[in-house]
Formats: structure tokens, sequence, C-alpha cells
């Protein structure tokens, strides 16, 4: 044991990995290897099996799987998947970035209660909100209700089970996981910062577009992550509010598994669909790096 | 109308925050070339003030003329005005090179332009080397050059500077306080400087506007405003001072006889005295106390007084004198060299004050 550290060596407060360390990870490692690692790997597994007649999985080897993931019909379904979320993902960013924007530049009171509005979805079940946009968007429901006693309309909008209603639903269940991560990221960003731009001739785009962009990307990436991905897979919504007209790549799966009993094929799609959510967090850290530099 | 004197031409400019007054009035004009500073404690409106140049607020009343065009309420980007920031506001995710050349490269200035000026403010502000970091691999000190750099590359007709040395420690800041005097004169630009650090808006400005309560209180050279303080809170504000309540006790030919708080009894030029006044406030610097152990010769006031307490400042020797009268005055003496007389606590001594010495000034309501 040394009482004192020795001359060279370095701030003994830095922090740095210690055994200690590795032990309050160990919880959250277990859980991880147990639930995500072990069942990747056993995805992975079952997509090159093939399924016997009754739904059993063979454990033999084949490719087959994955040719039919890149057959037409799946490929068009993924195709509007992307779509779904991507324009889903468009819409929250105009929507979100303002709003995360405009919460982290008010007063620390204003700031929570605003805060707080945007979580409040949260304290009720997503199935019963879906249920609730159901109720709002039916062709008897309280919009059309609404617009037709108002006279703007002459007759009800066949809104719900239509690719329109999938994506308000999706707008809506994502909106949070945009404003949230760019409210972080604004409200850590100097206001001097955008006054520096401005008093160096920078009009409101310039200093947009220059700065406050650059400087609250993260939050923007965040954001971005946290809706596309999730907003591919889902499928309650597209269920509940699309009906059966608009199948995205999380029904099909969600069919393949319960309804035709192909665990393989499930599975393939999944790691497709796997991978290419890491491709495009990929490419999102690229883009951020490029705006860095 | 614009007077084509003034560079900054502010006139009766008001700005309030809700039930606060934070700039009451003000008018002042700003010379071309001039260094001025804007000095008085936090909350008395000198940063208001400032940022209403840069143009990020927006004055309630009043105007304001900057190069005879007014820019009451011009954007802050349409302003050929530039600002360096207190906490410098260096863009993080731009080199210093980028942030330096942001002010060129928004006003269109051509590439090859671009990198000649860069480089000749580098070199202005010492910072060859470093054009390829980050602000977070500089020092406090680097990264207060980069911001100075970044404001006067655009060679802007005004510049503001917003307490930019208050994060430094005290060496450096007295060494950029040289350079950027050094600076201002070499670029002739017009400064506009604010601090709550006297001693910086001695050194440095051609001028001092010392600001309270959201008004100027006086704007004059450092000698004038230090010698010839023009109110009460100007004396107390610029280094120390003893300002005690003075009653009329008689006229004179060339005096007034009157009497200090206290007992101590004196005579002022009677020019200086407020004409009809029976009361006043009589302020004198403590290093213009003069104190012997011999009687003092010449001095129109001479009185006798005891060392009550001895401070002892390393150059300086702070004295707190009881007169015999009753009057408690503070003296700042050399520490003399031992051919000198030593003056310490306990021991009885002559003082004297000279006529040009007393400032007189408006008692307080």
């Amino acid at each position: 044991m040394q009482a004192l550290p020795a001359a060279d060596a370095e701030n003994p407060h830095a922090r740095r990995a210690t055994p200690m360390g590795w032990w309050l990870l160990a919880p959250m490692l277990i859980w991880l290897a147990l639930f995500v690692v072990a069942p990747l790997l056993i995805l992975v597994v079952y997509s090159f099996c093939s399924r016997d007649d009754l739904g059993r999985v063979v454990f033999d080897f084949t490719w087959t799987n994955y040719a039919r993931v890149f057959d037409d019909t799946y490929l068009k379904i993924l195709a509007r998947s992307v779509g779904y979320a991507a324009l889903t993902t468009l819409i929250c960013v105009a929507a979100g970035f303002p709003a995360g924007w405009f919460i982290a530049r008010r007063p620390p009171a204003v700031r929570n209660r605003l805060l707080l509005l945007v979580m409040i979805p949260f304290w009720t079940s997503f199935l019963i909100r879906t249920y609730a946009w159901i109720a709002i968007l039916k062709s008897e429901g309280l919009l059309n209700a609404t617009l037709l006693s108002a006279r703007v309309i002459p007759q009800p909008l066949e809104l719900l089970y239509t690719p329109v209603a999938v994506v308000i639903g999706l707008v809506y269940a994502y909106l949070p996981f945009m404003i949230l991560p760019v409210y972080g990221s604004a409200e850590k960003l100097d206001n001097a910062l955008v006054e520096a731009a401005h008093d160096l001739g920078a009009g409101p785009l310039r200093a947009f577009s220059e700065v406050i962009i650059p400087l609250t990307w993260p939050g923007i990436a965040a954001g971005v992550l946290l809706v596309f991905v999730p907003a591919i897979g889902m499928f309650a919504i597209t269920d509940l509010m699309g009906g059966a007209k608009v199948a995205m790549i999380g029904n099909v799966i969600q069919n393949q598994v319960f309804k035709a009993r192909n665990l393989p094929f499930a599975a393939a799609l999944g790691v497709v669909f796997t991978l290419l959510f890491v491709a495009s967090y990929l490419a999102l850290q690229w883009r951020g790096r490029r705006a860095r530099a | 109308m614009s007077d084509p004197e003034f560079m900054i031409d502010v006139r009766a400019v008001t700005k309030r925050f809700g039930d606060f007054t934070a700039v009451n009035d003000i008018t002042l004009g700003v010379r071309a070339g001039e260094f001025i500073t804007l000095l008085g404690p936090s909350g008395c409106g000198k940063t208001t003030l400032l940022r209403m140049l840069s143009g990020f607020e927006t004055p309630d009343e009043g105007s304001i003329r900057i190069e005879g065009n007014d820019v009451t309420r011009l954007a802050p980007y349409r302003r050929n005005v530039n600002q360096v920031f207190q906490s410098y506001a260096l863009f993080p995710h731009l080199s210093v090179r980028d942030n330096i050349a942001f002010g060129l490269r928004m006003q269109k200035v051509g590439d090859e332009e671009t990198r000649r000026r860069v480089a000749e403010v580098v070199d202005l502000v010492a910072l060859g080397g470093f054009e390829d970091r980050m602000p977070h691999q500089l020092s406090g000190g680097q990264r207060q050059r980069v911001a100075l750099a970044r404001a006067i590359v655009p060679k802007p007709a005004v510049l503001l500077l917003d307490e930019p040395l208050s994060a430094l420690d005290a060496k450096l800041r007295r060494q950029m306080q040289v350079e950027l005097k050094r600076l201002q004169k070499r670029l002739g630009m017009t400064f506009v400087f604010v601090t709550h650090d006297q001693e910086e808006a001695l050194t440095m400005s051609d001028r001092v506007a010392v600001m309270n309560r959201g008004r100027v209180e006086q704007l004059g050279t450092a000698t004038e405003i230090y010698h010839r303080p023009a109110s009460g809170f100007v004396a107390d504000f610029i280094g120390e001072s003893n300002s005690l309540p003075a009653e009329l006790l008689a006229r004179e030919d060339a005096a007034v006889r009157v009497r200090l708080q206290g007992g101590l009894e004196l005579r002022v030029p009677r020019a200086a005295w407020p004409a009809d006044a029976t009361r006043a406030l009589v302020s004198v610097r403590p290093e213009k106390v003069c104190v012997s152990k011999r009687p003092i010769e010449g001095a129109e006031n001479g009185f006798q007084a005891v060392i009550a307490e001895e401070i002892f400042q390393g150059a300086l020797d702070h004295l707190v004198l009881r007169t015999d009268a009753g009057t408690v005055l503070s003296a700042v003496v050399a520490n003399e060299s031992a051919i000198m007389e030593a003056l310490h606590e306990g021991d009885r001594v002559w003082c004297g004050l000279h006529f040009d010495d007393l400032v007189i000034l408006p008692a307080l309501a």
C-alpha cells in the first residue's frame, strides 16, 4: 500500500475503468446478454433453418429464407415500410425541432411545464390512445362530425384505414421521441453563440444552418433514430389504423410468426431488418462526424 | 439630426424590463477612434446599453445612431458593429480559423481575401500556429484572442467588448489590458468597453462613463473622474475616498469655513462651495492627506491627529487618523525608506490638506 501517489502518478481522481466499474455494469451486461444478444443469435440461427409441415423449426442450413426476403413482394413491403417511416421521421423533425427549440428557449419554470405537457400522453396506455385516434378519425367520428356541423365538408372524409391515418398515428406516437432529444441539445446551446452568429452578420437562416443545426445535430440524430427505427417495425398502429390494407414489414413478420407459423422466414426478415437499422445508424454517425468536421 | 462629430450618438435612450428601468434617459456621444469604457457596478445598465448598441435589445425610447445612420431598430446582423462576448461565445464546432473567418464568410468575402485577412489578424493577435485547433483545445487567454480576432476581422466601425477580461487571471488580465489598448490605437477603431473593474477602466480608456442605476453619473477622462468626481457615487466607486458631510460655518474672501462630520473644521475654496448651500459633501482621497511628525507649512488646512490604526499593504501603509476634533480620516502613505521618519500606530502627527485636493459635492438629498 502506498500512502501517497508516486510523483509521476497521474491524477488519482481521474476517471478510469476499474474492476469495481465492471461489477456495477454487471446487472445490465447480464440482462443484455440474456435478452438481447442471445435472442439475436437464436434469430440468426433460425433464419438459416427450415420448417416442417407442422411449423416446427428444422435445424438444417439453407439460404432459401433470405432468397425469399428479396422476393419482389417483400422488397416492396420493406420499401413501403421505409417510406412510411421516413415520412414519419420527416414530419417529426419538421414539427419536433421547432417545438424542442421553443421549449428550450423558455425560462426554466415554463420549460418544465411544457415538458410535462409533452410527456402527459405516456401516462395513458399506447393502445388506448390509438383507439382514441380511431374514435376521432372514423367516418362518424369526432373530426368528421365537427367538420360536417361547421359545413366545411359536404360528406364525411374517409380517413381511417388509409395511409394518411397510418402516418397520423405514427407521427402522433413518435413525436415526443423527437422533441425530447432536440430539447436536450437545444437547452445546452449557449444563447451567446446564436447572438455571436447574428453579430457577425448571419441572418436568421444562416445562423440556423451554420450554428444551430450543427450544434443541435446530436439531438436531431438521436431523435431520427428514435423515430425512424421503431416506426419501420411498428405493427400495432398499421394494424389498427391502417386496417389490413397498409401492410408494413412489422405486420408481415407478425403474420409469419402467428399465422403462417414460419419462424425461419420471420427470423430472416428480422435479421435483414436489424441490419438495416445498423446501416442507418452508421450512416447517421458518419453524417454527424462530417457535420462536426 | 445626427452630429457628424460622433461615431456613436445615443440620444435619450431608455430601456425597461418590466418594472425595472435598466437604462434611464442616457445621452452619450462617442467620437471615432475613441476608447470609451462603461464602468459601473452590476445592474447599473452598462451591459444593457452595450446590447442596444449591438442590436440585441431595442430601446423603449430614444434613438441610436452609428456612423450617422439610425440603427435604433436595426437587426444585429445588419449593423457595422461587432462584439467580443464575455463568455467569448466561440463556435465549438469550428476551428480557430473558421471561427475567425465566420464574419467574412457571412459577408461573402472571396476565399483569397478571406485567407489573407484571417492570416493578418491571426498575426495581429499572435495566434500563429493555432489556426487548426478547436476552441476546447485552447487556454482561456488564447480563446480571448480568438474572440477578439473574430470580432475585428470584418473591420467593424465599432467594437463592443463585454467584460472580455473578467475570466482571465490577474496577471494575464493586466497584460491583455496593455495589448488591447495598443491594438485599438493601431487599428484606430472605436472601442466601447464594459467593465465593473475601475483599474481596467482607468488604464485603458480615453474616456470613462461611470454608470449607476441606469444613468451616466459622469463622463470624463480617467484623471477627471478620479480627481474631480462629479458625485458622491463616483467618488466612492472610483478608488478610495473620505467623503464626509460638511456644514457651512462662515464665508471668507476666498474660502468658506466648514465643519466636517465629527467636528474637524476646514477651509475650502469658496468657488467650489455650492452658492446657496449650507451643507455639502467634502471628499478627499486618502493619498492626498499629508501626514508628518513635524508641523506642515504652507497647507491651507493643518490639524493634529493620532494614528488610531495602521494597516500594512506592502508598498503602502493605510492609516486611520483620529483628529483632535474627533473626525476620522483615512490616509495612505508610502512605506518610507529607513532615512525617513517612521509612522506607527499611536503616534501623534500633523496633517495637511491642500485646497486643490478637496472636492466639494452636493449634499445627498
